[in-house]
């Protein structure tokens, strides 16, 4: 098939346009699809980022997801890199770990117009079970000085209690050396 | 620069060559008690980067060699970029930026991208298998030495919302000749986007796909397993490699005569071309291959043709060899000396 517009190259560029239910079908060259106003398939980058902004500025207050509604968001700031939620709505990029938690309400939403999906079902990280496991481990810690208290066995819960700050204290010394 | 020029990890052993070049899979991570690239000064960007060189040492001990990408020409990093190792982000602005690259397992580690670290594995062929256990477990001593950012909810935390869950790309590059020339690659490729994978044209200017050659990958990486994500994406790679060799059987039935001239044509202009340009000689190339993988080539041409010369024909490679010419004329003909170099051997 021939371009339309130039009608010397091939035909690469398809292009559907319903206006008013009306079905316009319209077969470009490459370069006369280029020079096409509709359509701006030169810059790449920019239509991906613009495409994210329209997903991110989405009203998702009617829908499910959505727990709390929109007006709030102007007043969402990363306390840590200071990304503002509209800031976020217009780069499409988060600016640091925190906000994911200062942002939470918002993003099963978001990420379930991105990826169909809003939970992790893959691999774990390493470092954030090992984390996990040292804090289930000081809260039993806790519960047990607390029955030992109950028990009025405070020889006990004075054994838990060193026991507890010994491992906040080699929690700090890692983190200090990370 | 530590680099060997002509690259080798296209040219080696692997699946399914006939239509799969490669294969690669890319990890997107960040750390805890960093700001995000896109969000962070300078200093704090040397900050990772100084506390990663001491906290990653063991990756020297294991082949490794870290660069500052600032630290590096212009040649250098665009040598980088064309073999794949690097993002053009990564080479066109190298400010604050760092690698850490294996030459011998085709591994890097990008510094300061679009998340703390791109982590990336390449292989010559079809294989995910190896390339997954591989990368998995870099993954893994990583992240004993370094604090992810990570939720349980979401995963791996990345800049893009595009990245969060596994922050796993996984992508083949494919040689598709027949089904470009037979017409069915836009029916086919519009069928991939169906199972949430993306394909764009690579390898040259314009639409790229002067050289029949697509990429590949997932869009999906939140809610499915690394494996999953994996799988599906090997499953449909398979039915498009058996497209693909159909397409072949039948053009090869219907238009022989055609396809074996135009295939030594193409053979013939590379052979005694005196200046060439980079898509045109990829279009060559590319017909090359094609007739190599159906036997339409019976004279002796080296196997590894395409693959050797995919990468050292660009110009970054060309600069790199012949030492920094920058005259396009001359460019153009120092790329048909070394194809004809290379056919006129055999």
């Amino acid at each position: 098939m021939l371009c339309e517009k130039c009608g010397a190259n091939k035909a690469s560029v398809h292009l559907t346009r319903i206006i008013n239910g009306k079905k316009e079908e319209i077969h470009l060259c490459e370069n006369c699809a280029r020079n096409n106003n509709h359509l701006n398939i030169d810059d790449n980058n920019l239509s991906f980022q613009s495409l994210l902004s329209g997903i991110l500025n989405h009203d998702f207050s009617n829908e499910e997801f959505s727990v709390y509604d929109n007006n709030d968001s102007h007043k969402l700031v990363c306390p840590n890199c200071g990304l503002s939620y509209n800031e976020f709505t217009e780069k499409g990029f988060f600016g640091c770990e925190k906000c994911f938690s200062v942002f939470e309400h918002k993003l099963d939403a978001l990420f379930k117009k991105v990826h169909g999906n809003i939970r992790h079902n893959g691999k774990l990280s390493i470092s954030f079970q090992q984390n996990l496991e040292v804090k289930s481990e000081i809260t039993d810690l806790k519960k047990a000085m607390q029955a030992a208290v109950e028990k009025e066995n405070f020889e006990k819960a004075a054994e838990i209690r060193d026991q507890i700050h010994a491992i906040n204290e080699d929690m700090e010394a890692e983190k200090d050396e990370s | 620069m530590n680099h060997k020029l002509i690259n080798d990890w296209l040219i080696e052993e692997g699946k399914e060559k006939d239509v799969i070049l490669s294969s690669r899979i890319r990890l997107a991570r960040n750390l805890k008690k960093y700001t995000f690239p896109n969000r962070s000064s300078g200093v704090e960007k040397n900050q990772l980067i100084n506390d990663l060189k001491l906290k990653l040492d063991f990756l020297i001990a294991d082949g490794f060699n870290f660069y500052l990408m600032n630290d590096l020409d212009k040649v250098q990093r665009s040598v980088l970029h064309e073999e794949h190792l690097i993002s053009r982000e990564h080479a066109e602005n190298p400010a604050d930026k760092a690698l850490f690259l294996n030459n011998d397992k085709h591994l890097s580690i990008m510094v300061n991208e679009e998340d703390h670290l791109r982590i990336q594995i390449l292989k010559s062929g079809f294989e995910f298998n190896n390339i997954w256990t591989l990368i998995n477990k870099l993954d893994d001593q990583l992240d004993q030495k370094l604090e992810y950012a990570f939720s349980k909810k979401w995963g791996y935390l990345t800049s893009c919302p595009t990245n969060v869950g596994t922050a796993l790309r996984a992508s083949v590059m494919c040689h598709l000749p027949a089904l470009v020339l037979s017409g069915r690659i836009d029916n086919i490729l519009g069928a991939v986007g169906k199972f949430g994978l993306t394909v764009r044209g690579i390898a040259g200017e314009g639409s790229g796909s002067e050289a029949e050659l697509f990429q590949i990958s997932n869009q999906i990486t939140l809610g499915l397993s690394e494996e999953e994500i994996i799988d599906k994406l090997e499953s449909v790679i398979q039915q498009i490699i058996a497209e693909e060799r159909r397409s072949r059987e039948f053009l090869l039935r219907n238009n022989y005569i055609k396809l074996k001239d135009n295939v030594l044509r193409s053979l013939g202009i590379l052979k005694y071309a005196y200046q060439l340009e980079e898509s045109e000689a990829l279009k060559y190339l590319s017909r090359i291959k094609f007739g190599q993988d159906t036997n339409l080539i019976k004279e002796r041409v080296d196997q590894d043709l395409f693959a050797k010369l995919l990468f050292e024909i660009k110009d970054a490679h060309l600069e790199y060899k012949f030492k920094n010419i920058i005259d396009q004329e001359k460019l153009k003909i120092k790329r048909a000396e070394v194809i004809r170099n290379i056919l006129n051997e055999e």
